[in-house]
């Protein structure tokens, strides 16, 4: 039950939140207005008004190649979510619907793979990159993400899965419905939802990866985490292009992010918090 | 109930992302612990040998080693601190009843969701800069010398910089189990007479203790892993002073093409990760009926 709560007290606590939320948003802000300003401006000091101009965007179109490395991101994130769903829903299915004695045993030796640190590995996943071509593929980063994401993919599908009451199979199959008109008419429906977040948690986070990514591609498949990594260097001192090229990166999943929320922390914890 | 049919079926179904985890697995950390017993540089690949447990002393007796754990623990301690600490506190303001609440939890989110290349860029070129940056602009409003941030305190800034890519996953997550805190419990405690500090300490806290325990668990698996904040930053500098031991291997492996010792390093890593693993396992696997 929510209390009454004075106004004073109200107004009192929103300003405080607020001053909060944006002291933590103003670096992401911060960037977005700097990707609006010249190069001159950038770099005058502090000024939170730009002149809105849109030439580092198109800089950095032209100077680097922007759109390269952004489909080189989308094509690498969607291809390894989709990859380990099609593997993964399965597996949930039959762990949700169809549990044995192991079924926990292998859930926890899942998650426990997800446990291994990256850089445990880095030597041979490196050295068989080198040895099969797929150094700089993006084949060869769909796979590896995909391994990668896989335990939490299984295991967000199963939290999704089991709340799907049994009960409902149940009564189908009293009516007569054979496996597959059950998969089709009964399960599907109510299993997309939580195919759909996680899916767009996977998404995300596969997007974001960026010890991979920066290991595994030079120029050809290099995605944004990659290619964003590089201007590091001196040389690159284009704060204007840097902040428009950083805007451009992470606008698309912090979008997305705004709408998963919940799902993140579902799918984050392994369903250990709700 | 399911028949020896479904059963089958049902094996089927797993089988492929079992074998799959299984080949991931094992096939790697094989290979790993095999590299770790040989001298092998990739700059001259033909005089690979058998080096026992050479990789080892030479990996573990090296200063530099000492260091990168210690600026390890240094780092994850750190992050966890500012972020379990500015969490709790900034779910509990979030949690109360505020005008524009939803948009306050998405701004309050968003640095979650910035990759850390470009998370780590905006802090070093645009915040923590000795001449451009916003604090340096702030210390000269004041008459005050700019500090530059990556060479006197590399350490503390990528801190900084990690903790506040993952404070808004603390907050969250602590935030969703305070809004599961029972409401009742809490007027019946005010009733009573039981001041806010006190009602914070005796029924918040503890029932966010679940919700706390996973936070630091979860995040410590990924705080072990920093790796890119501190390429475009400070590349591990100056000197060791922002190496982590993840970070020290990436450093052997492809600078130093020194296969065997970034082999003997990268076990150690399993053996530490494997400590937080144990904890945040069982906190998992008590969720599981």
């Amino acid at each position: 039950m929510a209390r009454a709560v004075s106004q004073n007290t109200k107004i009192g606590y929103t300003i405080a939140a607020w001053l909060v939320a944006l002291l933590i948003f103003f670096p992401i802000l911060y960037a977005i207005i700097t990707s609006l300003k010249t190069e001159q401006e950038a770099i005058a000091g502090f000024d939170l008004i730009p002149s809105f101009t849109l030439e580092s965007y198109r800089e950095v179109q032209s100077q680097y190649n922007y759109f390269r490395p952004f489909m080189n991101s989308v094509i690498i994130a969607i291809g390894s979510t989709v990859l380990a769903l099609i593997v993964a829903v399965p597996a949930a299915w039959a762990m949700a619907f169809a549990p044995t004695k192991r079924t926990k045993d292998i859930l926890m030796w899942m998650l426990s793979t997800k446990m291994m640190p990256a850089v445990a590995v880095l030597v041979p996943i490196y050295l068989i990159f080198l040895k099969t071509g797929l150094m700089d593929t993006r084949i060869g980063l769909v796979i590896v993400l995909m391994l990668m994401n896989l335990p939490i993919v299984v295991w967000m599908l199963y939290t999704y899965f089991r709340e799907i009451p049994g009960e409902i199979l149940e009564a189908a199959r009293m009516d007569g419905a054979t496996l597959g008109q059950e998969i089709v008419h009964v399960l599907t429906p109510m299993a997309v939802p939580g195919i759909a977040s996680t899916l767009l948690l996977n998404v995300i986070l596969a997007w974001n990866e960026a010890f991979w990514t920066i290991q595994l591609t030079t120029t050809n498949a290099a995605p944004l985490s990659a290619f964003i990594a590089s201007f590091s260097s001196p040389q690159g001192l284009f704060w204007a292009k840097l902040s428009a090229a950083s805007v451009m990166a992470i606008a698309p999943i912090l979008i997305m992010g705004w709408f998963s929320q919940k799902q993140l922390v579902r799918g984050l914890t392994f369903g250990a918090v709700k | 109930m399911a028949t020896r049919q479904t059963q089958s079926l049902a094996r089927l179904m797993r089988a492929p992302a079992i074998i799959l985890l299984l080949i991931w697995m094992i096939v790697p950390l094989a290979m790993t612990l095999y590299y770790s017993f040989l001298n092998y540089n990739l700059l001259n690949p033909a005089s690979t040998s058998w080096a026992g447990w050479f990789n080892y002393q030479y990996f573990y007796t090296d200063p530099a080693f000492f260091e990168a754990i210690w600026n390890t623990l240094i780092l994850v301690l750190g992050v966890l601190c500012i972020t379990v600490v500015g969490g709790i506190l900034i779910a509990l303001l979030i949690d109360k009843p505020i005008f524009g609440q939803g948009i306050v939890r998405i701004l309050v989110i968003s640095p979650f969701f910035v990759m850390p290349p470009v998370a780590a860029l905006i802090w070093k070129n645009m915040i923590m800069h000795p001449s451009y940056g916003v604090l340096a602009d702030v210390a000269k409003f004041f008459g005050l010398q700019p500090v530059d941030w990556f060479a006197q305190f590399p350490l503390f800034s990528i801190i900084v910089i990690v903790a506040w890519q993952w404070l808004p996953f603390a907050t969250l997550i602590l935030l969703t189990s305070l809004q599961s805190l029972d409401g009742e419990q809490m007027e019946a405690a005010e009733m009573d007479g039981a001041s806010a500090l006190s009602r914070f300490f005796y029924l918040t806290l503890p029932h966010m203790a679940r919700a706390i325990t996973v936070v630091i668990l979860i995040q410590t698996i990924f705080l072990l892993g920093v790796y890119a904040e501190i390429l475009v930053t400070t590349n591990g500098g100056p000197g060791n002073a922002s190496t982590n031991l993840t970070y020290l291997i990436y450093r052997a492996a492809r600078l130093n093409f020194d296969i065997g010792g970034a082999a003997a390093g990268g076990i150690i890593a399993v053996i530490l990760a494997n400590f937080v693993a144990i904890f945040l396992m069982r906190a998992v696997g008590k969720n599981l009926d």
